[in-house]
């Protein structure tokens, strides 16, 4: 096989793997701090593209901005509207859930998700078709051989990473960081030491909603185009990613995000005849990787108390 | 206790043994109230199946959202619902008598009856789920999927093989089932969240296997022969005597059989040992194990039991509509079933049919909403677990007080 079209899948699963740790990352966090799952991550996603489309659009419109600002206004309003729907989810509908089974935050958090996947679909004009999503970032190519790449997609590869990086560093270095893991670690006695249980809270949900927004915008300047109901799937990948990496950690979730993309590119490159196969496959994987591995590839440490 | 087992259905009830009843009526003629209740309720979802106007609609939501609050909140609506627990076997047996008369009533109306075979096919698949998850403490979140596995396997049997068709939904049931005890190895090794995803996998990856494979169909799916039972073909039954009938009336009939068989069954094991050593296992499984019950066994009996039953209630299903799509295997099918389950009240079993009937009907008969249906949809679910937490009629707590020696029966 080409040695350019190995190099070229290899950056569309770098790519893939990228994304997909960003989302997955928030919900690592959100375990983290109040052993939740919060299933509308997927929708927030979806939150994002759309706003950064319209944000980027209107302000284009109106004000004939530069691609750079325009895609700048964009992501602001992106990052902004994820924050403020993880703020809002885990205002109204976590913690005053706290107590409840799992099951119910489960459900509560998937509803939470659905109406802002329909409040997507109904309010956006047109919103249940898919939508093109300008092209913001410059257009060359970069070629090596038969290996060539756009110089959009290498931005976003590299902004992603930075950003998975910066929040890693976020979360390990700072005094914020330093309370997130508190909570996590035991909230009573992150009470005790004065810390604000439900500043901290909210906090994570805008910081992981913020994230996957951010991934909401790269999906669309990558793919040029999207659609209401593209979070479905994100969500679940995300999820499956943060829990077949191990919840309880940070890495874990990028390491379960870069074995799904791996996996997924995998049955492509190997089967390029049947690679509508490869969520099939990277699903396999996941139920066999959860059978071998039943707390994560890096496992949760807890104690249990008999 | 002999008299009790053998009643067998009010052990779990949640009034006290003897009820102070204040109001005389109740107390004199108890069993003749809990008909007339049961009567009362079936003939308002009855309307609503045949209703074709909207303010008959929400007329009837709105009689069934101010009973509801009257049986809640009011000392008489308390005990009359107390009653109808203390009596359920009246209650029973008036429900599947009522049920009977609907579908004679209805006996040539197609939608009427389609509805109703829909309510009673999809109140089967959610005892099934409840059966999961409130007894074995499994969640399940590929019920739709699992239900079609039941469709697929009825469209393969009536297909290829010669296999009499009434046995096409036992075979959906052992071939669902089956595939339930394959997905259980790793839900057994891990919990909560790690249990939950397998499920979640398991359902997007059926999906997507479903569309893209061209043995089955692809995203066309298949069709599926009618049910017959001695060689008398669902399909072909236009006339009973001098009467036309819909082709639906004999599905409804089988449905209703088919989900009383269910509800005995999984009420039975409910209040058998089996149901309280499901009940210890799940609530806390150091405590189970430190009485030697198996943790394995139990998980496995209640997952794979629910699995079967919701695969024959998709057979069953599949074998009416004629055909089945990978579209209904989704993850928001799958979440629906779980809505009627929560929304219901979990393990309660007579309230996943009340949501379902709700869940499935009003919508059908909302037609101006049907383009915000999702969304009120999830705003309802929302608020539901938001400030009902336990569903609309919560699960009552076992109450074994009565087996003690001495305690007032």
């Amino acid at each position: 096989m080409d040695i350019g079209i190995v190099a070229q899948q290899l950056f569309n699963g770098l790519m893939l793997g990228v994304i997909y740790s960003m989302i997955a990352v928030g919900f690592s966090l959100f375990f983290g701090v109040l052993d939740v799952i919060k299933f509308s991550h997927g929708d927030v996603v979806t939150l994002g593209s759309f706003s950064a489309l319209g944000a980027a659009g209107v302000s284009g419109a109106l004000f004939a901005l530069p691609p750079a600002l325009a895609l700048l206004t964009g992501l602001a309003a992106a990052v902004g509207a994820g924050a403020l729907a993880g703020i809002v989810i885990g205002r109204i509908l976590v913690i005053p859930l706290r107590g409840a089974p799992s099951i119910n935050v489960l459900l509560a958090t998937l509803m939470a998700g659905t109406v802002l996947r329909e409040a997507i679909r109904l309010g956006v004009p047109n919103g249940g078709n898919p939508k093109p999503f300008p092209a913001l970032l410059p257009s060359g190519m970069i070629n090596a051989g038969s290996f060539s790449v756009g110089i959009d997609s290498v931005i976003i590869v590299c902004a992603g990473l930075l950003l998975v990086v910066g929040t890693h560093l976020f979360v390990t270095r700072t005094r914020f960081g330093l309370s997130i893991r508190a909570v996590a670690q035991d909230d009573e006695v992150a009470r005790l030491a004065g810390i604000d249980q439900q500043r901290v809270v909210l906090g994570t949900f805008a910081l992981g909603s913020g994230l996957a927004a951010f991934a909401g915008c790269m999906l669309g300047l990558y793919y040029r185009e999207i659609s209401f109901n593209m979070g479905v799937l994100l969500g679940i990948i995300g999820f499956a990613s943060a829990v077949v990496g191990g919840l309880g950690s940070l890495i874990g979730p990028i390491i379960g995000g870069f074995l799904f993309a791996g996996v997924q590119t995998l049955v492509v490159v190997a089967m390029p005849i049947s690679s509508a196969y490869r969520d099939v496959v990277a699903f396999a994987v996941i139920i066999i990787l959860i059978a071998l591995f039943p707390t994560g590839i890096i496992a949760e440490q807890r104690s249990e108390r008999v | 206790m002999q008299n009790s087992a053998a009643n067998g259905c009010d052990m779990s009830s949640l009034s006290s043994p003897a009820p102070s009843l204040s109001v005389p009526g109740i107390r004199r003629h108890p069993r003749a109230l809990v008909a007339a209740v049961v009567a009362l309720l079936f003939s308002g979802g009855g309307v609503m199946m045949h209703a074709e106007s909207q303010p008959v609609v929400l007329a009837l939501l709105a009689a069934f959202v101010l009973a509801f609050g009257v049986s809640d909140r009011t000392q008489i609506g308390r005990e009359i619902a107390a009653t109808c627990g203390d009596y359920r076997g009246v209650a029973n047996g008036m429900a599947l008598l009522c049920a009977l008369i609907l579908i004679v009533l209805f006996h040539a109306d197609h939608y009427a009856l389609l509805m109703l075979s829909t309510v009673a096919i999809f109140s089967t698949a959610c005892i099934a789920l409840n059966l999961q998850l409130a007894f074995a403490g499994i969640a399940n979140f590929a019920g739709a999927a699992f239900f079609v596995v039941g469709s697929y396997t009825a469209a393969l049997v009536t297909a290829y093989t010669t296999v009499p068709r009434t046995f096409a939904p036992l075979i959906g049931a052992i071939v669902t089932g089956a595939i339930g005890l394959v997905l259980l190895l790793p839900v057994l090794r891990t919990r909560g969240h790690y249990a939950a995803l397998v499920t979640i996998a398991f359902g997007v990856l059926l999906r997507t296997w479903l569309e893209v494979n061209d043995v089955l169909g692809g995203p066309q799916g298949l069709k599926i022969g009618s049910f017959s039972i001695m060689g008398l073909d669902f399909a072909r039954l236009k006339q009973i005597g001098p009467w036309s009938v819909s082709f639906y009336l004999p599905y409804a009939t089988l449905s209703v059989c088919m989900f009383g068989l269910v509800f005995i069954l999984v009420r039975r094991l409910e209040n058998s040992w089996v149901g309280i050593a499901l009940d210890v296992v799940r609530s806390d499984e150091t405590a189970a194990a430190v009485f030697g019950l198996s943790i394995r066994l139990w998980k496995v009996v209640g997952f794979v039991l629910g699995n079967a039953i919701i695969g024959m209630a998709g057979a069953l299903y599949g074998m009416m509509n004629g055909f089945v799509t990978p579209n209904g295997a989704s993850l928001g099918d799958s979440l629906l079933m779980l809505s009627i389950v929560v929304l219901g009240g979990i393990g309660n079993l007579w309230g996943s049919v009340v949501a379902a009937l709700i869940i499935l009907e009003v919508p059908e008969k909302l037609q101006s909403i049907q383009e915000f249906r999702l969304l009120l949809f999830a705003l309802l679910v929302l608020v539901i677990l938001l400030f009902r937490p336990g569903g609309i009629l919560p699960r009552p707590v076992r109450d074994l007080s009565r087996f003690i020696d001495g305690a007032p029966k």
